[in-house]
């Protein structure tokens, strides 16, 4: 028989040098390279962002400043090559004064281009002081007109002549941070409660995911109606900000705390968290230091694709008008101004932010998706 | 030598959900184990799969809490802690001097830690250390099991299997314990590689003055490293001997069947099966009356159907069997030698 004691006497294997391992994010950054689209889309939203968060700097004038004399001007475009009377070329951004005229059908007074003045436009333009993120002193805009007396509407005016550019710059500001700072709270509550479920199971676990099934079966629509139409009427502006992001997150939080669940069920079976218990870690410590880092690119795929749904839940509540109200600048209650087919049919520029929704929807999506493929690594 | 351990009528049983419906069952893993671990010897638990054996390790070190009876340790500096009576708390500074090593080198170490970190994770977790003596431990710890210092700051995915293991190993030596619970720590690599642990336990046990629960279904692993050997069948202890004894004279006809399961490795001497194996392992939640093995038991009569026997002592000697007929069954062992066939 062959079960005679043998002292086998292996050398114990030369490690091979070996290049040290990438970090999770490195490998993950290098698999997300390879899908361009997603590139492009993470581009376009950090443009976005960076908009955002430079409202006050990029913005021409204040959002809401008005001038009766300019109703629904159409947009000036922007301008830098012009010929002169003599056939030279000048260079120098520069934007086309209005004429105004009388419609022939509708019998009403109308801005038209006028191509005879030239109105000069400067980059890093003096304006009136303002407070850039509120406490930096600034009188330097983006851009502006050389003489601010001049009409200046990059994208045309809205019905009571405020620059359409600057409202949609102040409105990109609200929708973007509304749409992160849902998906922020809708992260703590899911990894918050749909951790808890996971680690723990039992009787919490089967009680959370019966109340997330109860949740996400109803229609999302009249239910956020109903809890903005809840809403006091004399909040402030940042009170009901505040509101309609706890609102939106309250949904939000169902789908992330189901992922963070099936994640903490899998990995709680798992060896290396055994091993961890019998090191005599805390379970904090354990649910931290051991189970959130191996899913953590999973979690922040699932948010980044969880971004896009809150932006379109707030412009949907904001242009019914039951999400934020008019002082407030978003792209909804941007959109609310664009309701009628008469509005629409004479100044279409008022469109200008669905425009902004579609393509920073897009591009979170794709971004969101490849995140989600280079977080894989089963995937391709 | 002295008693490290001591299991004392442990049971677990599991409550399985019958639906919404359905009545609740319940599945004995474990049925009144009895045995005790001495200081410094390397005991085995080996039986076939869902014996019970991995079950009775995770309840010992408190992986799982037991239904019934006490598991208490003995502390060389005196006293009696009742391991299954702690509180998650109040077990912390034990679990300094039990340690586990896993089976699946791949899934028992976290693939998003270095090695370095998996390593210094328990003296980190128990405060014994930091700074300049936390990474000398460290690295002085898992040089011993043969990973080069200079490998401490890759990650699990870049070892092999058998590297992974010796990780493994280091993460249970780093707090210089006592008893070491290896659950099917070789069953996962090939061979050769089995050999290297195997010697580089052997290794550490004398170096480290540790006590090891070996818990394998290789006999061959078994035989060459174990001291004494506990064979299980159905969350029952069948027999409890010294290894020697054991392969020589099996006192439970189911240890003679696992004995006779053992290949060999000489084609002259290749056997024709000589135990008939009957039956299925019987369903946990289903088990026999009287004596668990009876289903498939040759010997069986109908005293082993209705009466279940207890594990005693056998003429005396440092075995023990749980079979009624342990004194009058002649049963063969591992080393008597099947008919030479010769070469035509």
């Amino acid at each position: 028989m062959a079960t005679e004691t043998m002292h086998l006497d292996v050398t114990h294997p030369v490690a091979i040098k070996r290049p040290a391992r990438e970090s999770q994010f490195g490998l993950m950054w290098r698999r997300f390279k390879r899908h361009k689209l997603a590139v492009v889309s993470l581009w376009i939203a950090a443009l976005f962002y960076a908009v955002a968060l430079f409202a006050e700097f990029l913005a021409p004038v204040d959002p809401s400043a008005y001038s009766a004399r300019y109703t629904y001007a159409p947009p000036q475009g922007l301008h830098f090559v012009a010929v002169n009377e003599d056939g030279g070329w000048e260079f120098g951004p520069y934007v086309y004064g209005y004429k105004t005229e009388i419609d022939p059908v509708a019998l009403r007074r109308t801005f038209v281009i006028d191509e005879e003045v030239r109105l000069p436009v400067r980059f890093f333009a003096e304006s009136k002081p303002y407070n850039l993120f509120g406490f930096i002193p600034l009188t330097t805009k983006f851009i502006g007109v050389e003489n601010p007396r001049d009409p200046f509407y990059i994208l045309g005016a809205d019905r009571l002549g405020r620059d359409m550019l600057s409202r949609l710059i102040h409105g990109t500001r609200i929708s973007l941070s509304i749409g992160l700072a849902g998906v922020t709270l809708s992260l703590f509550f899911g990894i918050v409660i749909g951790g808890f479920a996971g680690y723990y199971g039992g009787w919490f676990d089967s009680a959370t995911m019966r109340v997330v099934e109860f949740i996400r079966s109803m229609p999302t629509i009249p239910l956020w109606l109903g809890l903005a139409a809840a809403m006091p009427k004399d909040w402030s502006a940042l009170q009901t900000y505040f509101a309609i992001t706890l609102i939106l997150s309250l949904i939000g939080w169902t789908e992330l705390a189901r992922v963070v669940r099936g994640r903490f069920l899998s990995l709680r079976t798992e060896d290396f968290v055994t091993a961890a218990q019998l090191d005599g870690a805390s379970d904090w410590r354990i649910i931290t230091r051991h189970m959130v880092p191996s899913f953590m690119s999973h979690i922040i795929a699932a948010a980044t694709l969880a971004i896009p749904g809150m932006i379109l839940a707030e412009t949907a509540l904001s242009f019914l008008g039951l999400g934020l109200q008019a002082p407030i600048v978003s792209w909804g209650t941007l959109l609310q101004d664009a309701q009628n087919i008469r509005t629409l049919a004479s100044a279409p520029w008022l469109l200008a932010p669905g425009v902004c929704v579609v393509v920073i929807i897009l591009a979170m999506n794709f971004f969101g998706d490849g995140l989600r493929d280079a977080a894989d690594p089963h995937g391709r | 030598m002295s008693t490290l351990l001591t299991v004392d009528h442990l049971s677990k049983h599991f409550l399985l959900s019958g639906g919404l419906f359905g009545k609740e069952r319940r599945l004995d893993a474990l049925t009144d184990i009895n045995l005790t671990v001495e200081a410094g010897e390397t005991l085995a638990i080996v039986g076939e799969s869902g014996c019970g054996k991995t079950t009775l390790g995770r309840c010992i070190i408190q992986a799982q809490s037991s239904s019934e009876g006490r598991v208490v340790y003995h502390p060389k500096s005196g006293g009696d802690v009742e391991l299954t009576a702690l509180s998650k708390r109040e077990i912390k500074p034990w679990r300094q001097d039990i340690r586990m090593i896993f089976q699946d080198p791949m899934s028992s170490l976290n693939p998003y830690m270095r090695v370095f970190d998996i390593v210094a994770e328990p003296l980190r977790i128990h405060r014994i250390c930091k700074g300049r003596e936390l990474e000398e431990r460290v690295i002085s710890t898992l040089e011993k099991v043969g990973i080069p210092a200079e490998a401490v700051g890759r990650y699990p995915h870049a070892f092999s299997g058998g590297q992974r293991q010796r990780i493994g190993i280091a993460r249970a030596l780093v707090l210089d314990p006592k008893l070491v619970i290896a659950d099917e720590a070789v069953s996962a690599l090939d061979v050769s590689i089995q050999a290297q642990v195997l010697n580089l336990l052997e290794d550490l046990k004398t170096e480290f003055g540790l006590t090891y629960i070996f818990i394998s279904h290789d006999l061959g692993v078994v035989n060459y490293i174990a001291d004494r050997v506990v064979v299980m069948y159905l969350g029952h202890v069948v027999e409890n001997a010294p290894t020697e004894m054991l392969f020589e004279r099996p006192r439970h006809p189911y240890t003679e069947l696992l004995l006779d399961t053992l290949p060999i490795a000489d084609p002259l001497r290749r056997k024709v099966r000589k135990t008939e194996v009957r039956g299925e392992i019987p369903y946990l939640g289903n088990r026999p009356t009287g004596c668990p093995f009876n289903t498939r038991c040759k010997y069986a009569e109908d005293r082993c159907r209705t009466e279940k026997p207890v594990l005693r002592p056998i003429a005396g000697m440092a075995q023990e069997a749980a079979c009624h007929f342990a004194e009058q069954l002649n049963l063969k062992g591992a080393y008597d030698d099947a008919p030479v066939k010769e070469i035509a």
